[in-house]
């Protein structure tokens, strides 16, 4: 598809700003997703890449700016309502609901509207229950079904299968995109490996993933676009490869090197 | 060997682990280990009206009993469930009681009319009002539950609106002494029966689910406001129906039904029950009611005691009498060297 004859995006981000206090966390950011791409965050600590999710997700009321899904505008609504239309996130610090099994967990995101809406909670059939389909989901997304893992409190759970929980809360929901708020922050380079399929799979489904992450060299496997922040600010938009290469993003990461 | 070296460690039982799932029904002696302490309960509830029935006296403070009971099963399930910390128990009891004050006397509906009306409209008009405080969390949705009793105090004062300071009398009494005393004693058993297996449906989930991380529940997209109106729906009703009872049993509806009394001792029964365990709150009530009667001998020292007994509870036994119950019927505890 060639420049200005793409498709319409599926998610359109218009000149966002945010400032807290006098802090500008956001300033003018812009860019577009289309359907089913990878698209990556990438960006020093403190450069805005979680205040962006939290103004897209509602989270966090943007100062200015316009968010459009599928050409309708959904800026700051509700986090409920923006996950009912299908934009689901997982946490950077996961937040799991402790005092429940890891599987019951999961029962709250089946339960909500839009799981009853899209049936996606009957899974087999019309006597399906949600528990048999949270197992299902949980299995799917590496709780091994036959261990005691999906019932163990997810207050016992170690953090890889936490990061997996959140995946699958979003996964519940039968979302068009997930954002990925640092899902392999905090991993070891085994359970990182284990990660990269489920995230190959949800591209093949057709998801839209938007990824914000540190672990440059994994997102660039699954990525293709990326965008870098610095000081709240867009630097550069592109190919992974070009953005890499791109001097401002290594002067952000690295430090520059005139004063 | 010395004590150092050594440590507790806690064992499920070999009957509880069997009794898990499907192997509940495999012999009679699992059963009884399910059923026991529940049918303990029911009988011995029950049956209390007939043993005590050679002191009248003491009949009366079992209904007295039940209506704590089913306030600090409605604080309990707002508290340890939903993560609303309400200390506005009365606000229900007051409610409640002022509402089937009206439909009993001033519109003339019998007795079982006017208390499940006052139960479900006492629900609904107090769900309205606390709806402004729902986005609210911890200490701050508690001191506003905790001024609204206060308020409705002072305006039925303040306007000398539905009786004023003499309250509204003359309302029906229940027939006889077994439909009053076994009015609140069935209710009591069916919204604790009830309350369990509404926890842990998937609506009761997904409320515990805003206590634990009301984030994560809007970012699966439900609306959370709307979870708590449900609960505070839930919670009231309870409340409002002890305070239809109560009503009906003075035959009088007055400020006194706004009283902090009903506020607080609810609470005071979860702490000493065992919070988050629903018959805890039950357990606590029966315990701190009667103490609280025979107290009454010691006139204003009786506060002094009262006290004590709760300070020590919540300093010695702060995980609650049910929980400690629950394990000691469900593990045992040996020594092991470290």
């Amino acid at each position: 598809m060639g420049e200005g004859m793409s498709a319409e995006p599926v998610l359109s981000i218009k000149g966002i700003s945010k400032t807290f206090g006098g802090l500008k966390a956001l300033s003018d950011v812009s860019f577009d997703i289309q359907q089913g791409d990878v698209f990556g965050i990438i960006g020093p600590n403190g450069s805005g890449k979680t205040t962006l999710i939290n103004c897209i997700t509602g989270f966090i009321k943007p100062g200015s700016g316009h968010v459009f899904f599928k050409g309708k505008e959904i800026t700051a609504w509700q986090p409920h309502k923006i996950a009912h239309v299908g934009i689901a996130r997982t946490f950077q610090i996961m937040r799991p609901y402790y005092s429940l099994p890891a599987y019951k967990n999961l029962i709250i995101p089946l339960w909500s509207p839009r799981a009853r809406k899209t049936g996606g909670w009957r899974g087999g059939g019309k006597h399906g229950d949600r528990d048999t389909v949270a197992v299902d989901i949980l299995e799917e997304i590496g709780f091994e079904r036959d261990s005691r893992v999906p019932y163990k409190f997810a207050s016992a759970l170690p953090t890889g299968y936490l990061k997996r929980l959140e995946l699958a809360r979003c996964m519940a929901l039968r979302p068009e995109i997930i954002f990925c708020d640092e899902v392999f922050s905090g991993l070891s380079m085994s359970e990182i490996a284990g990660m990269l399929p489920l995230i190959e799979k949800m591209k093949t489904e057709g998801i839209t993933l938007i990824m914000v992450e540190h672990r440059l060299r994994e997102l660039f496997r699954v990525a293709g676009r990326v965008m870098a922040l610095n000081f709240g600010e867009k630097i550069v938009e592109g190919e992974p490869n070009f953005v890499i290469e791109d001097k401002r993003v290594r002067e952000a990461y690295l430090g520059s090197e005139e004063v | 060997m010395d004590k150092q070296s050594m440590r507790k460690e806690r064992i499920d039982r070999g009957l509880k682990v069997r009794t898990e799932g499907i192997y509940a029904i495999s012999s009679s002696r699992e059963i009884l280990y399910l059923l026991g302490p529940r049918l303990l309960l029911i009988g011995g509830i029950i049956l209390l009206p007939f043993i005590l029935e050679l002191a009248p006296y003491w009949k009366r403070v079992v209904n007295i009993m039940c209506v704590y009971a089913l306030l600090a099963l409605s604080f309990d399930f707002l508290a340890n469930y939903v993560g609303l910390v309400c200390l506005g128990g009365s606000f229900f009891t007051g409610v409640g009681g002022y509402l089937t004050a009206i439909f009993n006397v001033n519109l003339g509906l019998p007795i079982y009319l006017s208390i499940p009306l006052a139960t479900v409209g006492g629900a609904v008009l107090c769900t309205a009002l606390l709806l402004p405080c729902l986005p609210l969390r911890g200490v701050y949705f508690a001191i506003i539950t905790l001024m609204y009793p206060l308020l409705l105090t002072r305006v039925i004062e303040a306007l000398d609106i539905l009786g004023g300071t003499n309250g509204i009398t003359g309302l029906d009494s229940f027939p006889n002494g077994y439909v009053e005393q076994y009015a609140i004693i069935i209710m009591m058993l069916v919204f604790l029966f009830g309350m369990r297996r509404f926890v842990n449906q998937d609506i009761g989930l997904v409320l515990r689910g805003v206590k634990d991380n009301d984030q994560s529940v809007r970012a699966s997209g439900i609306n959370v406001t709307h979870m708590k109106l449900l609960a505070v729906f839930v919670a009231s009703f309870i409340g409002c129906f002890s305070g239809a009872y109560v009503a009906h049993l003075y035959m009088w509806a007055g400020i006194s039904l706004f009283a902090l009394d009903f506020s607080i001792i609810p609470i005071a029964s979860v702490v000493i029950g065992g919070g988050g365990t629903l018959v805890g709150a039950l357990i606590g009530s029966f315990i701190l009611v009667p103490l609280s009667e025979i107290l009454r001998a010691f006139g204003s020292f009786r506060i002094v005691i009262y006290c004590a007994v709760l300070t020590g509870f919540i300093v010695f036994k702060s995980e609650g009498i049910m929980v400690y119950l629950q394990r000691k019927y469900h593990q045992f505890e040996r020594w092991v060297k470290v």
